[in-house]
């Protein structure tokens, strides 16, 4: 058992993953993942840099994963925003990468040292065009180090930039963890092509696979990559067709393998009078209350996301629906993001309350009961 | 056992790491124990709080809410945490009190310890560890020295063992 | 040597022909950079399979697509920072930037100067055409003073950088400038800057007749090239010019080649450093 810090499990993971490049930029609440980087990956052959600003740190990045590296880059706020241009270039030319993103409280430079979980919705749109998203949310230090694992399995998989949510309570906490020697899931490395250099189509997704092959830089496939709409041999094109093929295709293969992406868990929601919907740091507050409830007079249910985006809706309409769960109170430090999603999708079933804060302090277990006690009064 | 601490002082008095190293202390102990923080932009000066939680169930909630002991080592750390209820408060001498004092006030010269005792005043976070165990025995003093051991700088662990002793001395 | 493969040889080796023709105007000097790129690469004998050509956005950066080897096209003046993932994930490779003065300078300065005061593995190669061409002819920071563009109007008020010695300021190991006319000693030029560890840097001037050249009434290609042949002056040669003399001249060639200890060779040494550590304890 080592006492060990969010951003740092977060950083073992990834080394468990197989991350062997790092490229980012220091901001607070995420430092702490860089400077472990910089330590850690010289020690196991990898390589650590520290860009001239966020957006290097992006590009670069996707750089190393070009190569053949798994690869990492971490932030917050500020410098999520700025990195959004490079993440859409990520999901456009189908380039696997991890961002780690641990949120503060803005909007703006906001409160750099406090606690927001207010990116969500930036994490699912703040990059131009439409796109796929991966978000994880881990609620815990030992979930830091698995939900990175994940992370970069998930973006090996689909080809794609995975984020990991993780907030200052998660990333500054430091807590008790037994880290096994080597990770508990299987790795999942991309698959190379290893047929002719002169047959290969870079773009191409092979029969019975997800997306395309994806060979390093230097490994003897002379492909190439662009950001501009490109055909299944990676060269642009101004085809319409060709466009709307490929947008789709990128929407599609997260689309159709949302259960394989959707991770939560459901505690206390047979027979619940309210069930609150949560996810990363605040989940901890909605534990405590949860646990507290039964004292306070009434049952409440827990839904937790660990799976962000793609939103586990169908999972979500199903616990509300089998359960009969009239009332749904979404838990979040911010003004409503996933309260938003959660009314869209539960609009039939269930109806949505919010609890939330915007001024960088964090939610408290009386404050989740308090709000239990106005829904079933007032609901 | 459930037991929440904080430590307050100003930035660069390594509460943080005396938050850390009873942390650790509670885990080679084999209880559950979560750290955090609130600091400012300073890195040296300001006011600058630690939070530690150690329990024998699992700690879900990882904030303090009600302290059971709440230590502060200078007075501007004092004028801002000090107004919020604590069990035990244990303060060094130098600070005026002005809030309600709680049931039990532990005032020892802690940070003159460390200066005249030790003669470094950068080991008064383990004198004050020293003093908040020896009150509260929240965790073995064994554990205690253990956690020190693995935190302190190469060179120095003679040095910050007899703080810590000195902090247990304070007490009596 | 740097003509020692026939032209046609030459493109069927470096370009994908298939991609031909080429999006550039009529009378654009990028073919003429392009082609200088490519046959320094196939002087220097490098495995076509270790190279790679990173681009930006805008007319240089189209140059990535039609060139035989692993190249990417990545976005607006950060090809620098993606080229310094690649090399530094995998230092073998042959990383070569191709730019644009808008992309480069502006937009990606500061990946620019950064890179080279990293003096990373990287040879950019910047296709000044003295304005934004793909957008349709705005001022870029290499459009001379008083030039006029679209978004100057009255004349462009802002004063323009001296890559050269930006880069040589920043840290640059090898600096170099040629123009589309003066393709041979490009050529040389860049072979140069391929040899050197470390950041190179080598500023190709481009003639757009299109839009920059339009718009100054600069006349026809042809006329362009030849203000290029009259205005250039050898670096050597200049050093022995007044300022007086030089007042309308510019200057090309060798402005700097002093090798330093590249950044990957820098961090393998950590990483080695790191191992023999762990093998003593």
């Amino acid at each position: 058992m080592r006492l060990m810090m969010g951003n740092e499990a977060c950083v073992e993971g990834a080394i468990a993953a197989g991350m062997r490049f790092f490229a980012g930029y220091p901001i607070t609440p995420s430092t702490e993942v860089a400077e472990k980087a910089s330590e850690r990956l010289p020690e196991v052959g990898g390589k650590f840099i520290q860009m001239e600003d966020e957006i290097a740190g992006m590009a670069a990045c996707i750089g190393g994963s070009i190569a053949g590296q798994k690869s990492m880059t971490a932030t917050s706020g500020p410098g999520f925003s700025l990195k959004m241009e490079n993440i859409g270039y990520a999901a456009m030319a189908e380039i696997p990468c991890v961002i780690i993103n641990v949120m503060r409280s803005g909007p703006s430079t906001g409160l750099p040292t406090s606690p927001s979980q207010a990116d969500v919705m930036q994490a699912r749109w703040g990059t131009h065009g439409d796109h796929p998203t991966i978000a994880l949310a881990p609620s815990s230090v030992r979930e830091a180090y698995d939900v990175t694992i994940r992370a970069f399995n998930l973006a090996e998989k689909y080809r794609m930039p995975v984020m990991v949510l993780m907030d200052e309570i998660i990333g500054h906490l430091r807590e008790g963890v037994d880290l096994p020697e080597k990770p508990e899931v299987e790795i999942l490395d991309r698959k190379n092509p290893d047929c002719d250099p002169a047959d290969f189509r870079a773009y191409e997704v092979p029969e019975g696979d997800i997306v395309p092959l994806m060979p390093g830089f230097g490994d003897g496939y002379r492909y190439n990559i662009t950001g501009l709409i490109h055909d299944d041999t990676g060269f642009p094109t101004n085809s319409n067709i060709v466009a709307g093929k490929l947008c789709e295709r990128l929407m599609k293969k997260i689309e159709d393998n949302a259960d394989d992406i959707a991770q939560y868990e459901i505690t206390d929601a047979e027979n619940c009078d309210v069930l609150v919907l949560t996810y990363g740091g605040t989940a901890r507050t909605v534990t405590a209350a949860r646990k507290a409830a039964p004292d306070s007079g009434f049952r409440m249910g827990m839904f937790r996301c660990v799976t962000i985006w793609p939103f586990p809706e169908e999972a979500l309409r199903a616990c509300v629906r089998d359960n009969n769960i009239k009332h749904v109170i979404v838990a979040e430090l911010n003004y409503g993001q996933i309260a938003l999603e959660a009314e869209r999708i539960l609009k039939n079933d269930a109806k949505v309350w919010h609890i939330g804060k915007i001024d960088g302090d964090i939610l408290y277990p009386n404050e989740i009961l308090n709000k239990i006690s106005e829904v079933i009064k007032h609901g | 056992m459930h037991m929440e601490l904080r430590l307050s002082g100003s930035g660069g008095q390594g509460l943080i790491l005396a938050g850390v190293i009873m942390a650790e202390a509670a885990l080679i102990d084999g209880k559950n124990a979560v750290q955090s923080q609130s600091y400012g932009p300073e890195a040296r000066g300001g006011a600058s709080r630690a939070e530690v939680i150690i329990s024998d169930q699992e700690i879900d909630f990882i904030k303090v809410q009600s302290a059971d002991m709440l230590l502060c080592l200078t007075q501007t750390a004092y004028d801002r945490y000090g107004k919020e209820p604590a069990a035990v408060l244990i303060v060094d001498d130098s600070i005026e009190l002005k809030y309600p004092e709680p049931v039990k006030v532990v005032r020892v010269p802690i940070l003159e310890t460390a200066l005249k005792q030790i003669g470094r005043p950068m080991v008064a976070n383990i004198v004050a560890l020293g003093v908040v165990n020896a009150t509260l025995k929240l965790v073995s003093r064994e554990s205690l020295a253990q956690a020190v051991l693995g935190r302190v700088p190469k060179g120095t662990e003679e040095l910050n063992s007899r703080a810590l002793d000195c902090g247990y001395e304070l007490v009596g | 040597m740097a003509d020692s493969v026939m032209a046609s040889d030459l493109v069927k080796k470096s370009f994908r022909v298939n991609k031909f023709p080429h999006i550039w105007c009529p009378g654009c000097g990028h073919g003429i950079l392009m082609r200088a790129v490519a046959q320094a690469i196939e002087n220097k004998g490098f495995d076509p399979d270790k190279v790679c050509i990173v681009s930006g956005i805008g007319c240089s950066s189209r140059a990535a697509g039609y060139m035989n080897f692993n190249t990417l096209h990545t976005t607006h003046g950060r090809a620098i920072a993606f080229a310094t993932g690649i090399k530094l994930a995998r230092p073998e490779l042959h990383v070569i930037v191709i730019t644009g003065d808008g992309d480069a300078a502006a937009i990606g300065g500061n990946h620019f100067i950064h890179a080279a005061r990293r003096n990373i593995g990287i040879t950019t190669i910047v296709f000044n055409n003295s304005i934004y061409g793909m957008t349709g002819g705005q001022y870029s920071p290499l459009t001379p003073m008083y030039d006029l563009a679209t978004t100057s109007p009255y004349g462009n008020i802002e004063q323009t950088f001296d890559l050269p010695r930006l880069a040589d300021a920043a840290g640059a190991t090898y600096v170099a400038r040629f123009t589309s006319y003066h393709v041979r000693e490009g050529i040389k030029l860049i072979e140069k800057a391929l040899d050197n560890k470390g950041f190179s840097m080598v500023e190709g001037i481009s003639q757009c007749p299109t839009y920059y050249g339009r718009k100054n009434k600069k006349g026809t290609t042809v006329q362009i090239m030849q203000w290029m042949r009259d205005s250039a002056v050898d670096i050597k040669k200049a050093r022995e010019m007044t300022s007086e003399e030089l007042s309308g001249k510019f200057v090309i060639g060798e402005f700097k080649n002093r090798p330093a200890l590249e950044y990957c060779h820098g961090y393998q040494k950590i990483i080695d450093r790191i191992k023999d550590e762990k093998r003593k304890r």
